[in-house]
């Protein structure tokens, strides 16, 4: 699961298509036909730095750079990829020997299989010598380590996945936002009753849906559960809890939870976003970037006020803190070890993500940096309230911050995740199904 | 035929005419399949080079149930768009290709969804099949909630596709038509014959080949259909319409799994063989003779 601005671009997957089969004939010998960007790594005079095309922090990163090369004897420069087309480019180009030297990722599996065919740099001795540079949170920091080893570092907002409301809809039905899993089940019924849609899920994308296992699991069973999947332990998706979890997930949506036509809602066109703003759904489970999101596509929805915000129920017994969060903990930037100018790449890295300007700049555009003490600033800056909410959520060191499986887990198992949690919410399959397909994955 | 005739072998064109042809077809048909058929013995996710796996990929392939399930929904679409395609796109092809006042205008607005990049025919198609938003939230019922349902989102798509294919084929009809002789008719109006019994009697069987060309281009196209079913429904909902290219597509660049992505592939490169393959032997259409008065 990406940001909002990577889900945004749909239409990149059909290009993506065109080049899916010249992806297929280059991958084979002839690498280097979808590596051609520039020069070899090893012959280039600059700093490569990829990164997505995003109008929101891409001015940011641009900044940082020209700051870097006003006092750097090399140079940094910026190219950027639409979302999907840019994970395949990664892809391809980290295994060419034309690497980019500082790219852009989303830490967790994504990251891991680049670190195990040991093309990334390990930071860790970099950042214990550098006192300036701890300044990130702990939990956000885990995401960019594999092995213990820092891989990645934090270069743009948190975004857990937030339990957002409509407070119109609430008050006609003179109801509270949901504490309790029970509280939701009952609101699901009220919301029935006065043919409300309790809950958007805009189901044609599994990651949507993602978010309910997620929290479920983590609220029923704690966060060490999904940390043995992500392990690969034997036996971990067949723990009771994550059939506990897969459970309440089919029985929601079979209670009717979600409507009836949630499997051909998309949030990319901002169906969901749509349905929830115009109360004709009461609940919306998205990540926190549906607040700007919300606030450039319906601007008179949040200025009236009648957008709210809760943390996930609390699951009544369930064995996990229920302050711990899901979602993206941030993206990260990480070096190659291909690349000719390591040591600077390192330093860029570190300089930048870690200066006053950059997490300043960050905090303008309304996001909440991954960084320690920074309630003041955020107070000061637009969406104060929210951004200190979602703020407040993340930064206790105890709250265990569990990245988006889809992200966590290696590509080929995350898409056989999401497709069988589309089959699990339309009731195709069984919970003990689900879990036998998952085991067979790899 | 202008090439040398039978029996005249001395007279054929040597292979050098056909080099630059066979270069091109070996550079970016045969060798692309051969490089995938390697990578379906292999285990790659595009990092580092591929390894070694034998039959791997190919044993997984029945255990994969969205594989088998592709298979199953590539079937089914490919029935369902030659069913709705092939009568329309005759009747109106056959139609066109008369003599009405009506006919050049209305041929035109038939034509329309040709000129039509697959991408705005399925966006367009996509908003107005929303159940929330578009049209179809308006028409309520069943028709209210096509794309979001499971039993019935395979025959919207199919419904698009053909929307979209249908006016390809009536041109070839309309050509057809055209070619077969007046005299035919005339002797048939002599004869007393309705038009109907003319349709059923001379158009159809003088239409026999091209009836089986458009079928071929139908049945084999469809082995293809990709971005009009990315853009509609994802291949959802659950898997109802994820069709075998979708799941070969979801596989490699979603998943990276290359190797089973590349199997998946040589499957569908098979299939689609095997299928023109039995379609023009099963219609003698390979015998290419003709029917038109005159030529023997």
């Amino acid at each position: 699961m990406g940001d909002y601005v990577m889900r945004t671009v749909r239409l990149a997957k059909v290009v993506v298509c065109v080049t899916a089969l010249a992806g297929v004939i280059a991958s084979s010998g002839c690498g280097a036909v979808l590596g051609t960007a520039g020069p070899a790594a090893g012959s280039r005079n600059r700093i490569q730095v990829w990164a997505l095309q995003d109008p929101q922090n891409q001015p940011i990163i641009e900044d940082g750079i020209a700051r870097y090369n006003r006092s750097s004897i090399i140079s940094a420069e910026l190219l950027t990829f639409v979302n999907d087309a840019y994970k395949q480019k990664l892809q391809v180009s980290m295994g060419s020997p034309n690497p980019p030297d500082v790219f852009f990722n989303w830490g967790g599996g994504n990251l891991a299989q680049f670190v195990e065919a040991g093309n990334v740099v390990d930071l860790t001795t970099r950042l214990r010598r550098d006192a300036d540079a701890n300044i990130f949170l702990p939990n956000v920091m885990a995401v960019g380590q594999v092995d213990g080893r820092q891989y990645g570092l934090p270069m743009n907002g948190i975004q857990p996945v937030v339990l957002f409301y409509n407070k119109k809809v609430f008050a006609d039905a003179g109801v509270e936002p949901p504490k309790t899993y029970d509280d939701l089940l009952s609101l699901v019924d009220t919301f029935k009753q006065r043919k409300v849609t309790p809950i958007a899920l805009p189901g044609t994308q599994g990651w949507t849906e993602l978010m309910y296992l997620e929290y479920l699991l983590d609220r029923v069973g704690g966060p060490q559960k999904f940390a043995d999947i992500a392990a690969g332990r034997p036996g971990a998706w067949r723990d009771p809890a994550v059939l506990q979890a897969l459970t309440m997930c089919q029985e929601l949506a079979e209670r009717g939870a979600f409507g009836k036509n949630f499997a051909s809602i998309n949030y990319d066109n901002t169906g969901a976003s749509r349905l929830f703003a115009t109360g004709k759904a009461a609940m919306f489970l998205m990540g926190s970037w549906e607040y700007t999101s919300q606030a450039s596509n319906n601007p008179e929805f949040v200025n009236s006020g009648n957008l709210g915000w809760v943390p996930f129920p609390q699951v009544e017994g369930g064995a996990g803190n229920p302050k711990n969060v899901v979602g993206n903990p941030s993206n990260y930037f990480s070096v190659t070890s291909a690349s000719a100018h390591r040591d600077e790449a390192v330093d860029f890295v570190v300089e930048m993500t870690t200066s006053k300007e950059y997490i300043t700049a960050l905090i303008e555009t309304g996001q909440v940096p991954a960084v320690k003490g920074v309630e003041k600033e955020l107070a000061a800056s637009r969406n104060a309230e929210f951004a200190l909410f979602t703020y407040d959520m993340v930064k206790d060191p105890k709250v265990a911050f569990t990245q988006s499986w889809d992200q966590a887990l290696s590509p080929s198992v995350g898409a056989e995740l999401l497709t069988n949690l589309q089959k699990l919410f339309l009731s195709d399959i069984t919970p003990e199904e689900f879990v036998s397909a998952m085991e067979k994955a790899k | 035929m202008t090439w040398g005739g039978r029996g005249s072998s001395a007279l054929r064109p040597g292979f050098g005419w056909a080099a630059p042809a066979t270069v091109f077809f070996v550079a970016f048909g045969i060798l692309p399949i051969a490089i995938v058929a390697y990578l379906s013995l292999t285990r790659w996710n595009g990092q580092g080079s591929p390894q070694w796996s034998g039959l791997e990929n190919w044993r997984a392939l029945p255990d994969d149930p969205d594989a088998l399930n592709g298979l199953k929904v590539t079937f089914l679409l490919t029935l369902l768009t030659w069913l709705i395609q092939t009568p329309l796109a005759l009747l109106l092809g056959v139609w066109s290709a008369g003599r009405q006042r009506s006919r050049a205008i209305m041929s035109t607005v038939f034509f329309l969804p040709l000129l039509l990049s697959t991408t705005a025919i399925a966006l367009t198609w996509l908003s107005l099949l929303d159940p929330n938003f578009g049209l179809a939230a308006s028409l309520g019922g069943p028709l209210g909630n096509l794309l979001g349902s499971p039993d019935r989102a395979l025959y919207a798509v199919a419904f698009v596709i053909s929307w979209q294919f249908v006016p390809f084929h009536m041109l070839l009809y309309q050509a057809a038509a055209r070619q077969i002789p007046v005299s035919m008719y005339e002797d048939a109006e002599l004869s007393g014959a309705t038009p109907a019994r003319q349709f059923l009697a001379i158009t159809l069987p003088q239409l026999r080949n091209t009836v089986i060309a458009s079928s071929v281009i139908i049945i084999v196209g469809s082995l293809t259909y990709f971005e009009s079913i990315l853009l509609l429904t994802g291949g959802g909902p659950g898997t109802a319409t994820r069709v075998l290219p979708l799941h070969m597509y979801v596989k490699g660049f979603v998943g990276f799994d290359m190797g089973f992505a590349s199997a998946l592939a040589v499957l569908l490169v098979a299939v689609g063989t095997v299928l023109s393959v039995l379609i023009v032997r099963s219609t003698g259409y390979h015998k290419m003779a003709s029917d038109r008065e005159g030529y023997l």
